[in-house]
């Protein structure tokens, strides 16, 4: 029998790692379609049953607040998986039961995975955890995730309640009197309409209608009966308010935590002696007024370091080994169109794949130690108010700041972020993270136009982009999404020893999702760009540059960049660039007919050319703002789901980058440059 | 009974909950991370840069902004 199972919890809770210990390596990862938020199922064999483990995203309640909390119900209610087993942290405990009691009502047979355990027991909270089961009327696992204890209890329970043989019967809640009397006349009203009784437990739809939850009310409304129900609905919510003088879903909310105290009452006890734990000790330091900030730059330092220093030498090794095949094909095959298809085209656009592999694996494994240990929390605990201001999150910081490396990884740690809204946010901006495939072009244009002033210039070009990003930021989050921003509640778990297995596991995960989702088409779209590059054909062999189908695409573009001081071979090489944006070096050498490979004679090349300095610096903004390489748009296009979105990016930073440029060298012409 | 909103009390300060203000989805998402009325909340540390707070409600540690923190009103105790 094939068993599906919702593993569902609240973040922090170990979730994933009792996911990784349930299913191991064997994981599937992907979206929930169209949105940017991460979808792992997993395949476990027990006793002749074939689960399927769907990871849900971790939650803190089951309205309709955020895509996260809609998924994980919509999952529960439309998938109707045979168990659903909400991971609880045994130390956190009546935060934790919030979502339980939430879970008791929708009707699927549940089971708790008591987890932490060990943490609970050495903080000195006791629970009679048989008592505790008995009195919600759920079957209950006491875990250790980390540990992998209670995981084989934990599969024995699933399979028991899944086939019958252990019941799961939740009790369901009193709200009291006042509320009971509405939710038992909506109740009554929701049974008599088939279209809703059949789809939803009538007494959760109930609730929900009282809760004034948005995706409720739109169910109802959308079924033919529905005038009598939000009548009564309407009705229900006056009188509540008269009597109680408060919101129904306060109510609610109140009575649920109400029932949470009442149960642990009678099942914990704490002892008295509430010692100041390890983890407060560290955040004394960690995030304390002096300390905090030098310690964060540090911790971010070496995450970049880490990320991009060390990774570039398997990038090198990468990029060696690409040239040694591609020249090994060179010798062996004969010159023609195969042989350049192959060579330039196919090994170039697999090692315009591979390259981002290294930093992608270190990054990852960065964060995930930021996120395990709980640093990840602080970290976004110390920058909010700084991010804040840019109308972002405090989580957002990280992958901006890994930008500056390169925005493929960048644009993948966005997964961070718990709400969609910041993370479509943070995407946005990203690109405009200088990434150290623009530093060639600076480098070039700044030394041939700006001798001694290199640096200032360079450094002047990233402020630029950090300065658009924050401008951009607050536009965008009041134009482009509306959703309101989100609350800044955020949780500061304990901290935590990350396992090295959990470490692996997510690592590789994130190098799979890369390779599944955006390795194929970048890989794809490099063999294009390519052919654009190979085409028309000039007695058998590829065009000069400015003959090829990009060169003429470039030229095409070249009028509009006119009014930017740009000549026809800066256009060109534009359009090459988006390939990668240090190709527009190597292609201005072409153009410009520069045998010699060094930088120099480019350099001198450029400075005779007629362009301005002005125009350069114009240039320089330019290739800062305008298109991300084609693997970011890919990379934006994966991560949110949608065309959209990689879409509106390329627009604005087209529409931008010409604006800024212009306004730099007509600027510049004015003070004479 | 000192009443006070949640942003003013300082450090290691407690206050039991009276009432939250605001209105909407926001709200409840307060009272469903368990700042509801008759929990007691600590103050545990304001960030480097006094934005945001973290306290301690029902056993664990979360941090609210400021202009969060103001729609709480508490009773201070202590």
């Amino acid at each position: 029998m094939e068993i599906t199972v919702a593993l569902t919890g609240n973040p922090n809770a170990g979730k994933t790692t009792i996911f990784n210990q349930l299913t191991g390596a064997r994981q599937k990862v992907g979206n929930w379609p169209g949105v940017t938020v991460e979808k792992k199922e997993g395949l476990v064999q027990y006793k002749g049953h074939v689960l399927k483990v769907v990871d849900l995203p971790g939650i803190y309640s089951l309205t309709a607040y955020s895509i996260e909390e809609i998924i994980a119900r919509d999952f529960i209610l439309k998938e109707r998986p045979e168990v659903v087993v909400d991971v609880i942290d045994a130390s956190n405990l009546e935060r934790n039961l919030y979502l339980a009691v939430q879970l008791m009502e929708l009707g699927r047979p549940l089971v708790f995975a008591m987890n932490m355990v060990d943490v609970a027991k050495a903080r000195g909270i006791f629970i009679d955890y048989e008592l505790l089961s008995k009195l919600l009327g759920v079957p209950l696992v006491k875990t250790v995730g980390t540990k992998g204890i209670g995981i084989e209890e934990l599969l024995e329970t699933i399979v028991a309640v899944a086939e019958g043989r252990l019941e799961s019967q939740p009790v369901s809640i009193n709200y009291g009197p006042e509320v009971e009397r509405e939710i038992k006349l909506l109740t009554e009203l929701i049974i008599q309409n088939q279209d809703l009784s059949q789809k939803y437990p009538p007494r959760w739809l109930a609730i929900k209608l009282l809760e004034n939850d948005r995706e409720a009310i739109n169910v109802v409304r959308k079924t033919s009966g529905a005038a009598p129900i939000l009548e009564r609905l309407a009705r229900s919510e006056k009188r509540l308010r008269e009597i109680l003088d408060e919101t129904p879903e306060a109510i609610i909310a109140e009575a649920r935590y109400g029932f949470i105290a009442g149960a642990l009452r009678e099942v914990m006890k704490v002892s008295a002696l509430t010692r100041r734990t390890l983890s407060d000790r560290i955040d004394d330091i960690v995030t304390n007024r002096f300390l905090g900030f030098p310690i964060f730059i540090l911790a971010m330092y070496a995450l970049f370091y880490f990320t991009f220093t060390l990774g570039e030498y398997p990038v090198e090794a990468i990029e060696k080994a690409i040239e040694f095949l591609q020249g090994f094909l060179s010798a062996k095959l004969p010159e023609g169109l195969l042989q350049e298809l192959l060579v330039n085209g196919v090994l170039g656009g697999v090692g315009g794949v591979l390259v981002f592999l290294p930093n992608i694996l270190l990054l990852f494994l960065g964060i995930s130690i930021f996120e395990d240990t709980g640093y990840l929390a602080r970290a976004a605990f110390i920058m909010d108010r700084v991010m804040h201001f840019l109308g972002l999150h405090g989580k957002s910081f990280i992958p901006l700041l890994m930008g500056f490396g390169c925005n493929v990884p960048a644009i993948m740690a966005t997964r961070t972020l718990e709400s969609q809204r910041d993370r479509i946010l943070t995407i946005l901006i990203n690109p405009l993270m200088s990434c150290s495939a623009r530093l060639p072009v600076y480098v070039l244009f700044a030394g041939a136009f700006f001798p001694g002033r290199e640096s200032q210039v360079i450094f002047g070009i990233y402020a630029l982009g950090i300065v658009l990003a924050m401008i951009l930021g607050k536009i965008f989050s009041k134009v482009l999404i509306k959703e309101e921003d989100t609350p800044f509640v955020l949780e500061l778990p304990p901290y935590r020893l990350p396992t090295f297995k959990g470490l692996v596991l997510h690592m590789w995960e994130k190098t799979k999702v890369y390779l599944q989702k955006m390795g194929g088409v970048i890989l794809i779209f490099s063999i294009i760009l390519w052919a654009l590059s190979a085409f028309p054909r000039k007695d058998h062999s590829p065009p000069p540059i400015e003959d090829s189908y990009i060169g003429r695409l470039g030229k095409i573009f070249a009028p509009t960049l006119k009014p930017l001081g740009f000549d026809w071979r800066m256009g060109v090489s534009l359009a090459t660039g988006v390939v990668a944006k240090e190709v527009v070096v190597s292609s201005l050498g072409v153009l410009y007919h520069v045998e010699e490979k060094g930088e120099h004679s480019l350099r001198e090349a450029l400075r005779h050319s007629g362009l301005s300095p002005a125009a350069a610096l114009g240039f320089m903004a330019f290739v800062l703002i305008y298109i991300p390489c084609i693997a970011t748009v890919i990379a934006i296009w994966r991560e949110t789901g949608s065309w959209r979105w990689p879409a509106i990016s390329i627009l604005y930073e087209l529409t931008l980058a010409w604006i800024i440029a212009f306004i730099i060298y007509h600027l510049g012409r004015f003070f004479g440059w | 009974m000192a009443m006070t909103r949640l942003e003013d009390l300082r450090t290691g300060e407690i206050g039991k909950i009276v009432k939250i203000m605001g209105n909407g989805p926001f709200r409840l998402r307060l009272m469903e991370m368990g700042f509801v009325p008759g929990t007691e909340v600590r103050v545990i540390r304001y960030a480097p840069l006094k934005d945001p707070v973290e306290y301690e409600v029902k056993g664990y540690h979360v941090s609210l902004r400021h202009e969060e923190a103001a729609n709480i009103l508490v009773e201070k105790l202590s």
